[in-house]
């Protein structure tokens, strides 16, 4: 039941203090010409209105939540506990500098840290979002090479195994998208980058993941960013799998020009639909003047702000999502140099010992001996042997309270279930979760009707995903 | 086994053309539709735009994935099918009868268009 069904005129809450301003009436040209329709309910009932809708959601803090290349690792409760902090909360951006030096330290603090796991020498807060990064690094790309001149590079080089979000950025920043396919090893085909690179002037750049969505380290990644550099073109790093890397290996060493982080995925703030997110972008020196948003520039105590000397000016009003920035700085201190590479570690090790205990029953897209973080199963196979696809598998998980891997990604493997475990799931839950996926192969051979029917204890079952992309309702009609 | 049509071109990325003279037609073929699964959405270009060979002209949207498709020719943009915009299911019903764009002046194709046998062993291949 919607929160507009439950409303009754005239319910609210009384808990408002008495108004102690004069009261000014909204002038005729401002006035809205419709009803306002905000519902009108009972402290009470809208508490359990909501905590009814989380009963029917599954989160991290409900069960395994495998999803692929979102990092769904547990939120500790202490980075709640620090961004709740009065002076962190009970402060306005606006503010003088100096009754703000504490927040600005977080923000300096963080940057520091970002640049130390990145490899890079600048890093902005400002974007919202992991796309939001995306498009952030593409216009420092843009801004350079017009502030050289060379306003004919307009080409950003994709892989074809890239996240979504990669050719809609560069669409959105003006640029045009050269597509490039994988090796048959799912890795970048380095004589086809050579071939479209050499001698091209209208190259902007390349954006990477790496590792990639299949969970492999390129091992060729010197020499991409390299014949890049060679043409002219700047290497953007896509932090989407950052977690399965930071304390070992660095974006800025690998040659990369700039990145961006996800701080919801890899520094363990709440995800996405409404976390909010934020996608910190990095940059070497060379990029640096055309960083967005404040410069914090001073010490500890003494800090103050200015913009870039060739700034493209505001991504997101003042500091992006600050609270957020305080939980992922929360959680690099509390993991320290030695926890932080730690964390990969045990993200990598729990990938491997899935994706090998899984291998006895499912197919492993381009079967590497090793993973990083996360691995894709290729259902292909079992699909035409038995007709139960990925999505019949990842609603079979919903009934054992599993959240389904990401299904149909990348697009290089057609039949895709790609699974990140991350490092904050026990070998309990691990071995319950492959005991499920074993167990949901099973049922493809021997009662697959049970699979097509799937799910059938969840709050909804199987929806009409076609006919709601075809005939989307999508708000509640007064 | 997926189903084509004798007469047209096929293009590795599963587009088909029909090209009389300096026209043509173009659509998807029954492999694509079928591998795409249901399509929910369809993005076109306008009457007068540009297309070169090689290059993307319009995307489709199934529940799975978006997915882009490339023109097979050079040329204008004459006519576009708005009827797909609506019914998008109609490319699902008969990929050969679903055409997208109508193109004149064409000026050049891809080097490597498939006849209908061709292209039948080339999807085989892909399903192997």
């Amino acid at each position: 039941m919607l929160v507009f069904e439950k409303s009754r005129p005239g319910r609210g809450i009384s808990a408002l203090p008495a108004c102690d301003v004069d009261i000014v009436a909204i002038p005729e040209k401002d006035a809205r010409e419709s009803e306002l329709h905000l519902p009108e309910m009972a402290e009470v009932d809208i508490s359990r209105h909501y905590t009814e809708l989380a009963k029917k959601a599954h989160g991290v803090n409900d069960g395994f939540y495998p999803l692929g290349s979102c990092t769904m690792k547990y939120n500790p409760r202490i980075n709640e506990a620090m961004a709740n902090l009065p002076g962190f909360t009970q402060i306005h951006p606006l503010q003088p500098v100096e009754t703000v030096q504490g927040c600005l330290e977080v923000l300096k603090e963080t940057e520091k840290a970002l640049c130390a796991i990145a490899g890079m020498s600048n890093m902005t807060l400002q974007p919202a979002a992991g796309a939001h990064g995306e498009f952030t690094g593409l216009l420092l790309i843009k801004a350079y090479h017009e502030a050289n001149g060379e306003t004919q590079r307009n080409k950003i080089i994709v892989p074809d195994s890239a996240h979504g979000t990669n050719p809609a950025s560069a669409v959105m920043a003006g640029m045009k998208v050269i597509n490039i396919d994988s090796t048959p090893d799912g890795l970048v085909d380095v004589a086809k980058l050579r071939e479209v690179c050499e001698g091209n002037n209208e190259i902007a750049g390349l954006m990477l993941t790496n590792p990639n969505t299949a969970g492999l380290f390129d091992p060729n990644i010197k020499e991409i960013t390299e014949i890049v550099h060679e043409c002219g073109g700047q290497c953007y790093y896509d932090g989407a799998n950052l977690n399965a890397i930071m304390g070992w290996a660095r974006p800025g060493d690998m040659g990369f020009d700039c990145v961006h982080i996800n701080l919801h995925k890899t520094f363990s703030t709440p995800h996405a639909c409404g976390g909010p997110g934020a996608g910190p972008v990095g940059c070497k020196e060379h990029l640096a003047k055309f960083m967005p948003g404040a410069v914090i520039e001073g010490e500890k105590g003494n800090y103050t702000l200015s913009k870039a000397e060739a700034s493209l000016g505001e991504m997101k009003s003042f500091f992006g999502n600050f609270t957020v920035i305080v939980k992922a700085l929360t959680y690099i201190k509390m993991l320290g140099k030695e926890g932080i590479p730690e964390a990969s570690l045990n993200a990598v090790l729990n990938a491997n010992y899935m994706m090998k205990k899984l291998s006895e029953k499912y197919d492993i897209a381009f079967n590497p001996a090793v993973c990083m973080h996360e691995f894709i199963m290729d259902i292909g196979r079992q699909a035409k042997e038995t007709g139960i696809t990925a999505m019949d598998i990842a609603k079979g998980l919903l009934d054992n309270d599993i959240h389904p891997p990401t299904m149909y990604f990348p697009l290089t493997v057609h039949e895709a279930l790609m699974a990140e475990p991350t490092e904050t799931e026990s070998k309990e839950t691990l071995d319950n979760a492959i005991e499920v996926f074993k167990s949901l192969y099973d049922l493809a051979y021997n009662d697959a009707e049970v699979l097509h029917n799937a799910p059938v204890t969840t709050p909804v079952t199987r929806l009409d995903e076609v006919g709601a992309a075809r005939n989307p309702i999508l708000k509640y009609e007064f | 086994m997926a189903t084509t049509m004798a007469g047209l071109l096929y293009a590795k990325s599963h587009e088909w053309v029909k090209i009389e003279g300096d026209t043509a037609t173009i659509g998807i073929s029954d492999f694509a539709q079928s591998e795409l699964g249901d399509l929910v959405f369809v993005n076109l270009p306008e009457e007068g735009d540009e297309v070169e060979a090689g290059e993307v002209f319009a995307d489709v949207e199934s529940v799975k994935a978006v997915s882009d498709i490339y023109s097979p020719i050079s040329g204008t943009v004459a006519e576009i099918n708005e009827e797909l915009l609506d019914a998008p299911e109609s490319i699902n019903e008969d990929a050969f009868a679903a055409w997208f764009i109508k193109v004149e002046g064409v000026s050049a194709q891809a080097d490597d268009l498939m006849t209908a046998e061709e292209y039948e062993a080339f999807c085989e291949s892909e399903e192997a």
